[in-house]
């Protein structure tokens, strides 16, 4: 067996077993240091992925787990994601009492989890990545004891999760009992000789439903909002970021590998659930008071336009759709991270709290418009060149009514993201306080803000990239 | 002449602002913004006037070429160049930036934000005019729209934040449909077997794809609405009257100068360049609608109360003419339409420039509030007699010589409507001069006697657009022959397909 294909998995372990040893030794007032090992440890591995010949494709166990282009691609995001979320993270810490150790070590295992599902080749190897994924997240959200929210949401995500494992399962199970194997090529084969089955179809909505409610597609997103907003928000951010993130990987990879062949089996459901995701998510997000649960809303209706690339299901569909998520794992961080400055000043998340930010805080006010920006789809921010391709994608294969749609609720979303736009650049209320932002705030805002500001006017770097990923990525 | 065409001009021009807008940022609040503010508009005024003055009307065509490659896989170049159609809308947009400037000299609230604001907003529009790549061409009318909706909800008047939503969501949702188009344009020519086989945006390499005649007509009225709502042609220019009412004077000066003629620049460049057969099936419609423009809201402009809405409902009334040059085809009557985006877009922000002199002193833009102004006030009333004169189509101011050469194309193709049209310059004229009679004639009213005329740096953009309206209006040729060569590239398409009247 060839150790080199998985040793970025093995160094996340390891590091995740390390930071929980750390956890316990050291003093609680050091709990800060843990987060800082576990981010430079993560840029360090960051670094060498760029380095090592980890895009090679490879197999391991069998072939049970794979790596490719897209897998490293995917997994480089979730490093990112994580470590930006780890320093979003250190000015919460001293919250988490005597658990602040765990805290990172957890967050690591999460992100262990999601690297497995990516390049999972077999519905094992796929399930148990998924579950080490939830189980974290599970433990994370509730981690604020004393929160009653946190602690409610804690509880809607392990019944909510296990309800869609078990959907997920079922699904998978049905593929096995179809196939006679776990193997993604299994299916594949099975495929190609011709059996048509009914119980096929029901296995791949099974499929759907179970990751549709990682993504939160409409109408498996109920459990979002309330989750979004009681959890903590770095972990909010990292369920926006890197849950979905990972989720979408699987989806595509089981979409590009396993059901290449059944492009009509999934296509209407897929429209279905894009066009549901993106009305809803959008037209919900309007009426919404706090910017935790508005956010929550509108990465429902992201989910909506990325699985566009999916209806498309074309290299460049799914390179668009690998060029969205980076930029809308950017955009969340951005907004994210200036939501977590503000509420460590005022201790309130109310959309009203931002009134006259541009006086109070110039740099939040900068950062949330350009991530908010970005997020609706305007210029100079880089979501408008996500959309363009996104939509130039479902154009080309001929679904012009879907793109107009898509753009119309493009249109309705930056609606509620100038509202808050609006509100930042109110006259000052007279009893407003001057915000302090905390120096790891700053950075992971300042770097979130250029990137999308500058891949917004430099789309190049970003588009090689993921059409190199794409023309690397064989099915 | 060798030696500027190597200079990238046009970039300094379109940067200069952007540059402008990053140095007021990091200025110190106070004196310093405006003249910082001051600079950088100078500097794309300058260099447009040099630009247009050297610009070489015997050879025609893109001049000033500047291209690099952006994003190569998706074919997308920063690619500039000014033709005959472009080059007098850049120098438009300096111009109106330049005077924007001036105007709002005395602004107390915000400065900082406001002039960069201001000047980011400039930078995306000359970057509309001077792009030659149909990408950067949307990418910079998208890039304008969320610092207008900015500086009309912070710094506006009356129903500011109705006006600057109602606004943005027009114009967004406007683009959106011109998206659409964009996309299936650029995803035809991109087809090996119908186009050309690899991406562009490149506007020329696009124009010159046969589109079939079905795709003309959907991929055209798309660009119709999409630019429409921009121009805005009638049932789509909803948020006009507000929008230019509530936003602050140079901005209103900058919304009725500059930004309606970026749905008409595009409208003509991409819409007529590409699709001529296209927009000769849709152009019965857009005449109709145009007639409706210039007739109908001439009348709305008539029942107005307040003297800015008057002024933003004339501002539809006459971007109608525009619409009708367009539709109807032939060189004459978009030469006309040309030159009455530059015409009106002086005159209109001659026309903000004095009713935000005026409100800023008294404090009302209630017809009923005023009269006799000009015993008070004398320059400010020459300034408006001047544009109103022009509004009218006085000859020797340079609208009259843009309508007549509307009207010329015009009358032989939709002859009935023209004439319709040309009644609607009587009604602007019942309009304008009555604004003139009830604010500035009559006896002296002692209640405005405190009140001081312009002066100082409140003349600059008097002076500078009312000489524009009469240099262009007793020297036609100046830039009539300039827009005549830029338009003779696309009459070639049209006396090809037999389309439109003879000249």
């Amino acid at each position: 067996m060839d150790f080199s294909v998985v040793t970025l998995e093995i160094a996340v372990a390891v590091l995740g077993i390390v930071l929980l040893a750390t956890g316990l030794l050291l003093p609680s007032s050091m709990k800060k240091t843990n987060g800082l090992i576990a981010a430079a440890a993560l840029t360090g591995l960051l670094l060498y992925s760029f380095m090592g010949s980890g895009s090679a494709n490879g197999e391991f166990f069998m072939g049970m787990y794979s790596t490719d282009s897209m897998t490293l691609y995917f997994k480089q995001l979730f490093m990112i994601a994580a470590i930006f979320v780890i320093i979003m993270s250190l000015t919460s810490t001293p919250r988490f009492k005597e658990n602040g150790g765990e805290y990172f070590s957890i967050m690591v295992f999460a992100l262990l989890g999601m690297m497995v599902m990516v390049s999972a080749n077999d519905f094992l190897t796929l399930y148990v990545g998924l579950e080490l994924m939830t189980i974290s997240f599970v433990i994370l959200t509730g981690f604020d004891k004393s929160s009653l929210k946190s602690a409610e949401a804690g509880i809607k995500y392990v019944l909510l999760s296990a309800m869609s494992s078990a959907v997920l399962l079922y699904g998978l199970s049905l593929f096995y009992g179809l196939s006679g194997t776990t193997g993604f090529e299994g299916v594949v084969t099975y495929v190609q000789i011709g059996s048509a089955n009914p119980m096929f179809v029901v296995a791949v909505i099974m499929l759907l439903a179970g990751l549709g409610f990682k993504i939160s597609a409409v109408p498996f997103h109920m459990w979002s909002p309330d989750i979004y907003e009681g959890a903590p928000t770095p972990i909010t951010a990292f369920l926006a970021t890197g849950s979905k993130a990972a989720a979408f990987a699987v989806l595509i990879r089981m979409l590009t590998l396993m059901l290449k062949d059944n492009y009509a089996v999934f296509a209407g459901i897929l429209i279905m659930l894009a066009v549901l995701t993106m009305i809803v998510g959008n037209l919900i997000a309007i009426p919404q008071k706090n910017i935790k649960r508005m956010l929550a809303y509108s990465s429902i209706s992201h989910a909506g336009y990325i699985l566009l690339g999916l209806v498309a299901f074309t290299d460049l569909g799914v390179s668009a759709m690998l060029y969205y998520i980076f930029i809308y794992i950017f955009a969340n961080l951005g907004a994210f991270s200036s939501v977590i400055a503000l509420a460590d000043s005022t201790g309130s998340d109310e959309i009203e709290d931002f009134r006259g930010m541009w006086k109070r805080s110039p740099f939040i006010t900068a950062v949330l418009m350009i991530s908010l920006l970005s997020m609706a789809g305007i210029p100079p921010a880089a979501g408008f060149i996500g959309k363009f391709y996104l939509f130039a994608s479902i154009i080309n294969q001929g679904y012009v009514w879907l793109a107009l749609l898509a753009i119309g609720m493009s249109v309705v979303s930056v609606y509620y993201y100038i509202m808050v736009i609006r509100v930042m650049l109110a006259p000052v209320p007279e009893n407003a306080e001057k915000i302090s932002i905390a120096n790891s705030h700053k950075f992971v805002m300042a770097t979130a803000a250029a990137v999308t500001l500058f891949l917004g006017i430099y789309a190049a770097p970003l588009t090689d990239w993921t059409n190199h990923v794409m023309t690397a990525f064989i099915r | 002449m060798t030696s500027l065409n190597q200079f990238p001009i046009l970039l300094i021009i379109m940067l200069a602002p952007v540059i402008g807008s990053v140095a007021v940022w990091f200025a110190p609040n106070g004196k310093a913004v405006k003249y910082i503010a001051a600079f950088f508009a100078s500097v794309s005024l300058v260099l447009s006037i040099l630009a247009f003055v050297s610009y070489d009307k015997a050879m025609g065509g893109m001049q000033f070429i500047f291209e690099i490659p952006w994003i190569e896989a998706t074919g997308v170049n920063l690619s500039l160049g000014v033709d005959g159609i472009s080059m007098p809308m850049v120098l438009l947009t300096a111009i109106i930036l330049f005077c924007g400037v001036f105007v709002s000299w005395k602004l107390e609230d915000r400065p900082k934000e406001f002039f960069f604001y201001m000047l980011f907003l400039v930078g995306g529009v000359f970057g509309v005019f001077t792009s030659r790549d149909l990408f950067l061409l949307f990418f910079f009318i998208e890039l304008a729209v969320i610092p207008k909706f900015i500086l009309i909800n912070v710094w506006g008047s009356k129903y500011k934040e109705y006006a600057s939503m109602k606004y943005t969501l027009y114009l967004l949702a406007g683009s959106a449909v011109a998206l659409i188009g964009i996309i299936a344009i650029f995803m035809y020519a991109a087809d090996p077997i119908k186009g050309l086989g690899y991406y562009t945006f490149d506007i020329e390499t696009l124009a010159a794809v046969k589109y079939d005649l079905a795709f003309q007509k959907s991929a055209f009225f798309m660009l119709l609405i999409g630019f429409g709502v921009l121009v805005p042609m009638f049932p789509l220019h909803r948020w006009t009257p507000d929008g230019h009412s509530a936003a602050p004077t140079a901005i209103s000066m900058l919304l009725a100068g500059v930004i309606m003629k970026l749905g008409g620049y595009a409208l003509i460049r991409v819409g007529i360049g590409f699709f001529p057969e296209g927009a000769q099936f849709w152009a019965p419609l857009i005449a109709v609608l145009a007639t409706v423009n210039a007739v109908y809201i001439a009348m709305v402009a008539m029942v107005q109360h307040d003297i800015k809405y008057v002024i933003a409902n004339s501002s539809i009334s006459h971007m109608g003419y525009v619409l009708i040059g367009i539709a109807s085809l032939n060189t004459a009557s978009i030469d006309g339409a040309v030159g009455q985006m530059f015409a009106h877009g002086i005159m209109a922000a001659l026309f903000f420039a004095l009713v935000g002199n005026i409100y800023d002193k008294t404090h009302t833009r209630e017809l009923s509030h005023f009269g006799g102004l000009a015993h008070q006030m004398p320059r400010v009333a020459a300034g408006f007699l001047i544009a109103g004169l022009a509004s009218l189509g006085l000859p020797g101011l340079f609208n009259f010589v843009s309508e007549f050469a509307i009207f010329t194309g015009a009358i032989q193709v939709f002859p009935v409507l023209a004439i319709i049209s040309i009644f609607a310059i009587v009604i602007t004229a019942i309009y304008v001069l009555r604004v003139v009679q009830q604010t500035f004639f009559g006896p002296r009213d002692e209640r405005w006697d405190e009140l001081q005329d312009a002066k100082g740096v409140e003349l600059i953009p008097i002076v500078l657009l009312s000489a524009t309206l009469f240099l262009f209006g007793i020297f036609p040729s100046i830039i009539m022959d300039m827009i005549d060569s830029g338009v003779a590239t696309l009459a070639e398409k049209f006396v090809s397909l037999k389309i439109g009247g003879i000249f």
